[in-house]
C-alpha cells in the first residue's frame, strides 16, 4: 500500500509540474472584429473575396491566421472530399497554415474537436456536417475570440452570436441543371425505343429525409421534368451520410423497381458503381465519378466552397464582421458543373446546360417556379417555412412569393421540405 | 539427455507468480517497447523525430490547462465504466456489454431530459434522471444475468449482443427525437439547459470527477470488505465450493450485474447529463470495451485501475495529437492506440507464461525466461 501510495504521489507531483508549464495558448494578434450591431440582423452577403487584394493588402496578418477544419468522414466520403480539397485549394491560396480533423463525429466530438483547434491556435474553424451545428454553437460561445463557420446549419441567423455563421450554396441551381441533363438522357432512350415516355420513371437514393435532402431531390426532379414531362420519380433514404452497402442496395433496389437512371445525395460510391455495374446511367453530386463509372456518369453537381473560405479567411484576418449567412450562387462560382462526359450523356447535352444555366443567371427560368409543379393536386399559392430553427418545427416564415418558392433567400440553407406531385418516397 | 534432435527450439510452460516488481518490470518494458514501435511508425509516415512524437503525446494531455481537464474526465469516465465491469469479472462474468449498458444509461438520461424538461424544477428533473439511468442500465444488465443463472447461457455472447441492440435502440430514438429527420438530437434544450448537471466553480467536468473519485472508493470497500464482496469472489474462484458453503449463486450473479448495470449507467448518466447534454450511437465511445481491459490490467483492483485508467486516457489523448499535428488521418490514432494496446496485452503473456529456449549446452536448469 505504502508504495502504490508513493507512487500515485510521485506521479501527481509529475501531473502538477506538467500543467505548471504548460504552453500557454498561442496568441495571435489580429484585428479585433468590428463589433457586431445589436441589432444583428440577417445578412445575406454573397460576395466572394478579391484574394489577389487580399494577400497585398493584408500581407501583414495573414501569415498569422491559422484556419481549422472539421470533416465528419474523410477522403472516401465524396461530399468530405470536396470539402477536404476546397480546404487545401482555399487556405493554400492566402497563405496561411491549416489543421484537418477527419472522422468527427456528429455529437459532442465536435466541440472537443473545435476545442482542440483553438488549443492549437486556430483563429477560425470550419465544419462541415449539418449535425456539428449545436456543438459549433456551444464552443462559438465558449471561445468568442474565435470565428466558427459551419457549412449547411441553419441556425446562425437566430443565434446571433458575432462569431457564428453558416453557409450553403444555391445548389438547388446546379441540380436542376444536373437535371436538365438527365432529362435530355431520357429523351434519347426513349426515341431509340428502349422504353415509353409512360416509363420515364427515374430513382434517388437520399441520406436523410429533411429539407437539404427534399429540396435537392426536387430540384433535381424539376430539371428532369422541364426536358422530359412525363418523368416521374421514386425516392428512397439510407438515414446515414455514408453507407456504401446500403446506398449500393438502394439503388440496386430502385433498378429493380424499374427505374431507368439514377442520382444520389448520399456521400460514398455505393450508387454510382451499382448503375454502373447494371448499366443504368447516373448523375453524381459532390464531383465527377467518371474515373469509377466511365460508361453511365453523366455529370455532377457539386459546391465549389472555395470562394467562401477564401472570403471568411480574409474578412477574418481584416478584422471585419461576417454575416450571419453566406449564399453561394452560380454567379459568384460556388456552384458548378463538372464536364459532361460524352460517353454517357445525349448529344448536345453541353450546350442545353449551358443555355439553361445562363437563363437561371438571368432568371428568366426559376426552379421553384410554382407553375411548375403542384402539391396535393394542388398550385402552392402560401407557404409558411420553418425558417428560424428554434426547436418548434413550425413554419413562420411566407417563403412564396411573385409564382416562385424563394430558396435560398431567408437563410442559406435549404428550406424546400415539401413533398410535391411525381415524386413518390418508398420504404425499402 | 535425449539428443538435441528432439529438443524442440522452444517451450512455453505456465510460470508460478511472479514477485510483483517482476510483472511491473515486464509490463513497464511493454509500454516502453509500444512507444519505441509508435514513434518509428510515425516518423517513418511523417519524418519527425521520435523525440518530437513524445513530446506531441505529451502536448495531447499536458498541452494547455483545458487539454488536462480533458485528460481528467477521459480518465473519470472510463474509470467509471472499469468500475462497473469488475464487479462482474471478479465474479468470473465476463460483462462485455459495458458499452451498451453505459449507451441504455444514457438514453434514458437524455429521455427524462426530452420528456421531462419543461415539465418540472430542475432538482426533480435530476433526480428523476439518477434513478432512471440506473435502473434502465441495471435492467439491461441483468437480462443477461438471469438467463446466465437460470439456464446457464454463455455470458460474453449475451451480453455482446446487447451491446448491438443498446445501439440501434440509441440510433432509433434519435431518429424519434429529430423531428427534422436528419437523425442527429444535437444538444438537449440549450436555451433552458434542464436537467443539465450544475458546473462546480466553473469547471465544466470537476463534478464528474469528483463522482467517480467517491465511486472508486465505493467499489474498492464493496468490494474489500463487505460480504457481498466476499460472496462474489468465491462464487467466481468455484461455483461448487460457494454452493457448498451456502452461497446462492443464482442470487449473487444477479445482484453482482445489477450492480454493474447500475455503474455503467451511471457513466451514461454523467456523460449525457454532465459533459454531453445529447446522446448518439457514439456517447459511449468504446469506453465499455477498453474498460475491460483497464480492469483485467489492474488485477481487478480498483485503485490500481486510476492508474491504468490514466494510461489508457493519457495515450488515446496524445495518439490524437498526433495525428493532428503531423496533418494525418484521425484513424491514425486509433492505429497507434492499437499498438499500445496490443504490447500492453502481449505482456500478461510473458507474466504468465515462461518461454525457455533449448540451450546450446543442453545443461537442465541453466535456462532463463
Amino acid at each position: 500500500m505504502k508504495r502504490t501510495l508513493a507512487f500515485l504521489l510521485v506521479l501527481v507531483m509529475a501531473l502538477c509540474l506538467f500543467a505548471g508549464c504548460a504552453k500557454k495558448q498561442a496568441e495571435v494578434t489580429l484585428p479585433a472584429p468590428v463589433a457586431a450591431a445589436s441589432d444583428m440582423e440577417f445578412e445575406n452577403d454573397s460576395a466572394a473575396a478579391d484574394v489577389a487584394a487580399a494577400k497585398k493588402d493584408l500581407a501583414e496578418v495573414l501569415p498569422k491566421v491559422k484556419v481549422g477544419f472539421i470533416f465528419l468522414h474523410d477522403e472516401n466520403s465524396t461530399y468530405d472530399k470536396n470539402f477536404i480539397e476546397a480546404a487545401k485549394e482555399a487556405c493554400s491560396s492566402l497563405g496561411v497554415s491549416y489543421v484537418l480533423r477527419t472522422n468527427v463525429p456528429e455529437g459532442q466530438e465536435c466541440y472537443n474537436a473545435a476545442a482542440e483547434l483553438v488549443d492549437d491556435g486556430c483563429n477560425i474553424i470550419f465544419a462541415d456536417s449539418f449535425g456539428h451545428e449545436d456543438f459549433m454553437i456551444q464552443a462559438a460561445k465558449k471561445f468568442p475570440n474565435v470565428q466558427f463557420c459551419h457549412a449547411t446549419g441553419t441556425k446562425a441567423h437566430t443565434e446571433k452570436l458575432p462569431n457564428y455563421h453558416n453557409a450553403f450554396a444555391n445548389i438547388y441551381e446546379g441540380r436542376y441543371l444536373a437535371g436538365v441533363a438527365a432529362g435530355m438522357k431520357l429523351n434519347q432512350m426513349i426515341e431509340e425505343g428502349k422504353f415509353t415516355a409512360d416509363e420515364a420513371l427515374v430513382g434517388y437514393v437520399g441520406a436523410f429525409p429533411y429539407a437539404e435532402v427534399k429540396s435537392g431531390y426536387t430540384s433535381w426532379f424539376l430539371g428532369v421534368r422541364s426536358i422530359c414531362p412525363t418523368a416521374t420519380m421514386e425516392v428512397t433514404f439510407t438515414n446515414s451520410w455514408y453507407d456504401e452497402a446500403l446506398e449500393k442496395e438502394a439503388a440496386n433496389t430502385l433498378i429493380q423497381r424499374g427505374c431507368k437512371l439514377i442520382s444520389q445525395h448520399a456521400d460514398s460510391m455505393g450508387a454510382p458503381t451499382a448503375c454502373e455495374a447494371a448499366g443504368i446511367p447516373n448523375v453524381s453530386y459532390n464531383g465527377s465519378t467518371v474515373a469509377a463509372c466511365p460508361n453511365t456518369f453523366i455529370v455532377s453537381s457539386r459546391i465549389n466552397w472555395v470562394p467562401f473560405m477564401q472570403t471568411m479567411i480574409v474578412n477574418t484576418a481584416a478584422g471585419k464582421r461576417l454575416a450571419a449567412d453566406w449564399t453561394g450562387t452560380l454567379a459568384n462560382g460556388a456552384v458548378v458543373l463538372t464536364d459532361v462526359n460524352a460517353q454517357a450523356a445525349a448529344p448536345g447535352t453541353a450546350e442545353k446546360v449551358a443555355e439553361v444555366k445562363a437563363a437561371l443567371i438571368a432568371g428568366t427560368v426559376k426552379v421553384f417556379d410554382t407553375d411548375t409543379f403542384t402539391v396535393n393536386g394542388e398550385k402552392l399559392a402560401s407557404y409558411a417555412a420553418d425558417i428560424h430553427d428554434m426547436g418548434d418545427y413550425t413554419g413562420e416564415t411566407e417563403v412564396i412569393k411573385n409564382g416562385e418558392f424563394e430558396e435560398s433567400v431567408f437563410r442559406s440553407a435549404p428550406a424546400f421540405d415539401l413533398n410535391i406531385d411525381g415524386i413518390t418516397i418508398i420504404d425499402n | 539427455m535425449n539428443g538435441s534432435g528432439h529438443t524442440p527450439l522452444f517451450h512455453i510452460s505456465k510460470r508460478s507468480a511472479l514477485p510483483w516488481y517482476l510483472s511491473w518490470a515486464i509490463r513497464l518494458a511493454a509500454i516502453v517497447l509500444a512507444l519505441i514501435v509508435c514513434a518509428l511508425v510515425t516518423t517513418l509516415l511523417t519524418g519527425v523525430s521520435p523525440l518530437g512524437v513524445y513530446a506531441t503525446i505529451i502536448q495531447g494531455s499536458f498541452g494547455t490547462v483545458r487539454k488536462f481537464w480533458v485528460l481528467l474526465q477521459e480518465l473519470a469516465i472510463l474509470l467509471c465504466v472499469s468500475l462497473a465491469v469488475t464487479p462482474a469479472f471478479k465474479m468470473r462474468f465476463w460483462n462485455i456489454g459495458g458499452e451498451g449498458q453505459v449507451l441504455i444509461g444514457g438514453l434514458a438520461t437524455a429521455a427524462c431530459m426530452f420528456y421531462f424538461g419543461d415539465k418540472m424544477p430542475n432538482a426533480l428533473l435530476i433526480l428523476v434522471m439518477i434513478v432512471a439511468s440506473i435502473v434502465a442500465a441495471a435492467i439491461w444488465a441483468a437480462i443477461p444475468a438471469f438467463f446466465k443463472a437460470k439456464w446457464n447461457t454463455n455470458e460474453t455472447l449475451f451480453t455482446l449482443m446487447m451491446n448491438y441492440v443498446a445501439i440501434q435502440l440509441v440510433s432509433y430514438f434519435c431518429n424519434v427525437w429529430d423531428r427534422k429527420g436528419s437523425g442527429i438530437v444535437g444538444i438537449i434544450n440549450p436555451r433552458t439547459q434542464a436537467g443539465w448537471f450544475p458546473v462546480i466553480a466553473g469547471k465544466e467536468y470537476l463534478l464528474n470527477v469528483l463522482i467517480v473519485a467517491v465511486l472508486t472508493v465505493a467499489v474498492y470497500t464493496y468490494l474489500r470488505y463487505t460480504k457481498h464482496g466476499y460472496e462474489l469472489s468465491v462464487v467466481g474462484e468455484s461455483e461448487r465450493t460457494a454452493r457448498y458453503v451456502g452461497i446462492k449463486v443464482e442470487k449473487v450473479i444477479l445482484r453482482t450485474m445489477i450492480l454493474s448495470g447500475a455503474l455503467c449507467g451511471v457513466a451514461g448518466l454523467l456523460l449525457v447529463g454532465g459533459t454531453d447534454h445529447t446522446i448518439s450511437t457514439t456517447t459511449a465511445g468504446g469506453r465499455g470495451f477498453t474498460a475491460v481491459m483497464v480492469s483485467w490490467l489492474a488485477k481487478f483492483n480498483p485503485i490500481f485501475m486510476v492508474l491504468t485508467s490514466f494510461l489508457l486516457a493519457f495515450l488515446s489523448r496524445g495518439s490524437s495529437q498526433i495525428a493532428q499535428n503531423f496533418g494525418l488521418n484521425h484513424s491514425f490514432g486509433d492505429i497507434l492506440t492499437g499498438i499500445i494496446l496490443f504490447f500492453i496485452i502481449g505482456s500478461e503473456f510473458f507474466i504468465n507464461y515462461r518461454i525457455s529456449f533449448r540451450s546450446a549446452g543442453e545443461k537442465e536448469g541453466s535456462s532463463h525466461a
